[in-house]
């Protein structure tokens, strides 16, 4: 079988392959900065103490987590334009979805986080007189990040691959450049097999700057 | 300076403190002992409001405590509090975890902020350390950063919680010796240890705590000299006999 591949179609479909790569890339990281900040807040919501704000963030979260996510991709480009009134596209609309959707993910990372940092550590920013805005920003959250930091990376690997899935709704991301250009040549299986080394190099080698960084972030005590 | 007249806490069912009643002048330095359990720490920890309570009365500097109208941060800015266990900032060197109570509370600049924070490490020996983190401090050492810490914010009285349980004993003394020279200076303090040297040294009462009730609010000669109690008797016969 592998002798029938055509491996020479690839170089000429690098140019086009590439853009579908940079769209993955940019998904992948707006939809983790916003992620991770929505999802803090999120963290920040289930942990206060006003009961309202912890059942809404629960609810949001639970809500996220039980549903598939290519459901959620669907329902979010139906939706939106229903909404808003106007379609805003294949490629924003999963730029929302995934932020929306990592959130949930991220806030359950952010809050074993927060619980990570001592109690004695909010002590004693409320003992200097910082409000709690001013402790959480200054001293809980810092410490939070820095003890997860292998983890909300580990997570955003996850959450690189899973961009695959905005195929789905057409949105040209590295795997939906792969299917175009494997209908263009006609060749979809070196196509498939291309991407899928992309996806694993790129992931491959994430793990391994997480990894470096798990050491180098471990805070002395 | 602070006041505290019936003050009660309970967690549910459990009596943590019951009508304790005491007043500490400006100037004067308590030492709050008692076996463990008896609700020494959680009496301190009322003082700032780290701690709520059900019942009872705490002012400090004719602020009070438990009053919903009152700023808490403004207050806890001016009470000086010392933890068990140091309670430095971990991802902050030491000169920032003497400044950033200034920088954010008091609102300094960060120069004036630093002279100030160096000044107050050099004067607890250790200005070498500056630019050091929390990590590779040896314990006593964080503790005496954690009084410059507390002393940055100039308060009016400093609480201290079992400052010295947490420390390997050679280093027990380095800590004491700061708090012995504050006492000297004449900041008004409270401080829960069960230190009896540094209570004989420096106390002008001693309070003695059982069960969540003051037992024994006596100056230092009665409390050691004649204790009324027989429960502080037979703590004091306990700690004092070896």
């Amino acid at each position: 079988m592998f002798s029938t591949l055509d491996l020479s179609v690839i170089a000429p479909s690098l140019p086009f392959l590439w853009t579908g790569l940079q769209y993955s890339l940019k998904l992948t990281l707006v939809a983790m900065t916003g992620g991770i900040i929505l999802g803090t807040f999120l963290a920040l919501c289930r942990l206060s103490s006003s009961r309202v704000l912890a059942g809404a963030a629960t609810a949001y979260v639970d809500l996220m987590r039980s549903i598939p996510l290519v459901m959620v991709i669907l329902w979010f480009f139906l939706l939106i334009p229903l909404m808003t009134g106007n379609p805003v596209g294949a490629e924003t609309s999963a730029m929302l979805t995934f932020t929306a959707f990592e959130a949930a993910y991220y806030s359950e990372i952010m809050r074993a986080g927060i619980q990570s940092v001592s109690r004695g550590q909010v002590a004693a920013g409320d003992a200097l007189g910082l409000t709690y805005r001013q402790t959480m920003s200054y001293i809980v959250l810092p410490q939070a990040f820095r003890n997860m930091i292998p983890v909300l990376l580990t997570q955003t690997i996850i959450l690189f691959q899973d961009t695959s899935l905005v195929y789905i709704i057409g949105a040209k991301d590295l795997l939906k450049a792969a299917e175009i250009a494997g209908k263009n040549y006609n060749r979809p299986i070196e196509m498939y097999i291309f991407v899928a080394l992309c996806y694993f190099v790129l992931c491959i080698s994430l793990s391994l700057v997480v990894k470096q960084l798990q050491k180098r972030v471990a805070i002395v005590r | 300076m602070i006041e505290m007249s019936n003050v009660s806490k309970h967690y549910g069912q459990f009596q943590v403190l019951t009508d304790c009643s005491t007043t500490v002048s400006k100037g004067e330095v308590i030492v709050v002992c008692g076996p463990s359990g008896s609700g020494k720490s959680t009496l301190i920890k009322c003082v700032n409001g780290l701690e709520p309570f059900q019942s009872g009365k705490i002012t400090v500097d004719g602020v009070s405590v438990g009053a919903p109208e009152t700023d808490l941060p403004k207050l806890r800015a001016r009470v000086g509090m010392v933890f068990q266990n140091f309670e430095l900032f971990p991802h902050m060197s030491i000169t920032e975890n003497l400044t950033i109570g200034q920088i954010k509370v008091l609102k300094r600049s960060a120069e004036e902020a630093t002279e100030i924070g160096l000044k107050l490490l050099d004067r607890v020996g250790l200005k070498a350390q500056a630019g050091k983190f929390p990590g590779q401090l040896s314990g006593g050492q964080q503790q005496r950063v954690a009084i410059a810490r507390a002393l940055s914010m100039n308060p009016i009285c400093m609480l201290f919680d079992e400052p010295t349980s947490a420390l390997d004993p050679e280093m027990v003394n380095e800590v004491l010796d700061v708090m012995v020279e504050l006492a000297h200076e004449g900041m008004t303090m409270m401080c829960v240890t069960h230190e009896m040297g540094f209570a004989r040294k420096v106390a002008d009462r001693v309070i003695f705590m059982d069960q969540g009730r003051i037992v024994e609010d006596a100056t230092k000669a009665d409390f050691f000299g004649t204790p009324r109690s027989e429960r502080a008797q037979q703590f004091l016969s306990k700690i004092l006999s070896h």
